[in-house]
């Protein structure tokens, strides 16, 4: 993992206004890669000349203040919003901005919404039973039926996510908490190479925040994740590289600690 | 179990394949046995009429149970359905001109009468083939199929969903009425196809190509509703129920929302045509009017008087509105609209489930076990 830099921030004088950080450049680990993406709506630009490189294997967590875009960014890349301006690829030279949602969920990305979304009126195993990674063509869909090694692995998730005793239930049943963890495990189950996560404990207990961080770790050890969250002590349990959005476009970038004790991130975030 | 028993097991309890297997030998064996072997005078001696209404009756139903996959499971409300069963209609009743041959009035030898009538003197390219009887049943599921999916593509793809779907499907059978209206068009103008003789050698008057022919109505609603049944419950049918609970969602797990509606959009148009073909050879005509907008609103009725989403109920819904109908145009032909729209009215109001929701909710307070509904498959909007 890229531990290599305690502190790449675009180290700027105090109320210098707002200098980007400079734009990254992708390696050959490189599995994401926005450069200079901009998306208005009705003139507002909710993304502005945004830049991210996030390498594969990489666990990236992202901070920032309300509207300061995190959710269009996941939006700009599973294919929700398209770009005015920019670029976004995948892997190397997979172009994501030409892209629709399906294509780019099976391409392998995975995104958990910052409200919960699980399907209602299917029940939890039913939930997982949808995500498990498979192939999604509607013929497949139609015939296949789930093979005794699927049926262990969603077995496996439901340990995971402390629901096993709850499959049968309908999802819409669940409490807030176990929605996010249902959702998580319907990302785990997808396998996806790219998991994105906005707000995973937003409304969570302490306790349950502590047994997420727990997870997601885990989860980090095989896949690429990026998680977006407000809560810092989740994000310091997390130890990750941060990146700061502001206004979209990037403010600063580094370990939690010295993103935390960066003067312009303290003022126009965590300070308030 | 094997995998195919146990697929069949997760369809339908053995009680539904019990009741299921009894329904067919009613229709197809006790029923026509009644018809044809007990002597009119008899009490058990089921009327010739009776076999004629049952196997309309039974076309009624598959119609039904076709909507009721494309509106109850994947949430888009078709009311263009009558077009499909009309297109299937008039690929039976092109096969059933053709056979006519030289009996027609004219006595012209390929030609049918209208086209005599019309100065045409060779028959057009569309009516080749419909001689044979494996190609107009192929065609009878071709035609409505691939109308579906062009039209569905279209639709789905463009993501148009909810009432706007309802509306164009509306204008699609409006168009195809107006369509079958002109006579240049070459389908019998606004008389439409009639006058046919036999089906596959069998006279179409005698009573015994009638059972003949509600017997094949019944065993086609029977393989319908299993197909239907096979869809529910497969992972498309979870993905569908997926679809009308966030359709956004879906598509971020990768499934192709477009690509599951069409699917069932084209199976349920191939259904509906081959209830309209099953129908044309019993009622002895097919005309433009099949097409009307007011008669695919009906079906949605019947659909939702049944009980949405449960496939079951469609069918009872289809044969209990119609059966309505016939008893009210026997003594108050003017008041049967009124009927109709108040049925509506108090079936959306009050019973959200139809009259299968009804009969379980009967049925579980008499067992005194007071199941949640929730449970059922069905869903709504
Ligand atoms: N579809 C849309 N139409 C109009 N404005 C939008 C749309 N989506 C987002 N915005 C605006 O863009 C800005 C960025 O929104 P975004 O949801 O990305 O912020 P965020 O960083 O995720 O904030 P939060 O922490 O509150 O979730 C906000 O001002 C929001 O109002
Ligand atoms: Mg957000």
């Amino acid at each position: 993992m890229p531990e290599d830099a305690a502190l790449t921030l675009a180290e700027e004088p105090q109320g210098s206004g707002a200098a980007p950080a400079p734009a990254p450049s992708p390696t050959h680990e490189t599995l994401l890669y926005i450069d200079g993406v901009s998306v208005s709506f009705d003139g507002f630009k909710a993304l502005n000349n945004l830049s991210l490189v996030v390498e594969a294997g990489e666990l990236r967590t992202i901070i920032g203040p309300n509207g300061a875009g995190k959710t269009t960014m996941m939006d700009v890349v599973t294919g929700k919003t398209r770009p005015d301006h920019g670029a976004v690829s995948f892997n190397g030279d997979i172009d994501l901005t030409k892209l629709d949602e399906v294509a780019i969920a099976r391409l392998g990305i995975g995104r958990k919404f910052q409200r919960p979304t699980v399907f209602e009126k299917l029940s939890v195993w039913e939930n997982l039973d949808l995500a498990i990674k498979d192939r999604r063509g509607v013929f497949h869909v139609l015939f296949s039926r789930l093979k005794a090694e699927q049926r262990r692995r969603i077995e496996e998730i439901l340990e995971v996510i402390g629901l096993a005793d709850r499959r049968h239930e309908a999802a819409g049943l669940l409490s807030h908490g176990q929605k996010q963890w249902l959702e998580i495990g319907m990302l785990l189950i997808q396998d996806p190479q790219l998991l994105l996560l906005d707000e995973p404990v937003a409304g969570m207990t302490d306790k349950e925040t502590e047994r997420t961080a727990e997870l997601i770790l885990d989860i980090a050890r095989q896949h690429t994740v990026i998680v977006v969250e407000h809560d810092m002590a989740f994000v310091r349990d997390l130890g990750a590289k941060t990146t700061v959005l502001h206004e979209g476009s990037v403010l600063a970038e580094g370990t939690v600690e010295a993103v935390q004790n960066h003067p312009r991130v303290i003022e126009v975030y965590l300070g308030r | 179990m094997g995998p195919i028993t146990s697929r069949l097991a997760t369809m339908m309890t053995p009680k539904g394949w019990a009741a299921l297997a009894a329904a067919l030998l009613v229709f197809a064996v006790v029923l026509p046995v009644l018809n044809l072997a007990v002597p009119p005078g008899s009490p058990f001696h089921l009327p010739d009429f009776a076999v004629s209404l049952i196997g309309k009756y039974l076309c009624f139903a598959m119609l039904a149970l076709a909507l009721d996959l494309i509106w109850g499971f994947a949430g888009a409300l078709s009311l263009g359905h009558g077009a499909f069963f009309a297109l299937g209609g008039y690929c039976m009743g092109m096969y059933l001109m053709r056979q006519i041959g030289e009996r027609g009035v004219y006595g012209h030898p390929t030609l049918p009468d209208f086209m005599v009538f019309l100065d045409w003197d060779e028959l057009p390219w569309y009516w080749y083939g419909f001689d044979n009887f494996g190609f107009a049943m192929l065609m009878v599921m071709l035609v409505p199929g691939l109308l579906a999916l062009i039209f569905g593509w279209l639709a789905f793809r463009s993501r148009i969903s909810g009432v706007y779907f309802s509306i164009i499907t509306q204008a699609m059978t409006f168009a195809l009425m107006l369509a079958f209206f002109r006579n240049e068009m070459g389908f019998g103008g606004n008389n439409g196809l009639t006058d046919f003789k036999d089906i596959l050698g069998f006279t179409i008057q005698s009573q015994q190509t009638r059972v003949g022919l509600m017997i094949a109505s019944a065993v086609a609603l029977a393989l319908a509703l299993l197909v239907c049944l096979f869809v529910v419950t497969s992972k498309l049918g979870r993905v569908l129920v997926a679809v009308r609970d966030a359709e956004n969602r879906v598509r971020f797990l990768g499934y192709s929302v477009t690509h599951a509606k069409l699917l069932v959009f084209v199976l349920s148009a191939v259904l509906a045509g081959i209830a309209g073909a099953l129908y044309v050879p019993q009622v002895g005509i097919i005309n433009p009017g099949e097409f009307s907008p007011a008669n695919s609103i009906e079906v949605a009725v019947w659909v939702a008087v049944g009980g949405r989403g449960t496939l079951l109920g469609p069918i009872l819904g289809a044969v209990s509105v119609n059966a309505a109908e016939s008893y009210f145009t026997g003594f108050a032909p003017d008041l049967w609209l009124f009927v109709l729209g108040g049925l509506f009215i108090t079936v959306t109001l009050f019973l959200p489930q139809g009259i299968l929701g009804l009969l379980r909710g009967l049925r579980d307070r008499l067992r005194g076990t007071a199941r949640t509904p929730v449970a059922e498959t069905a869903g709504h909007a």
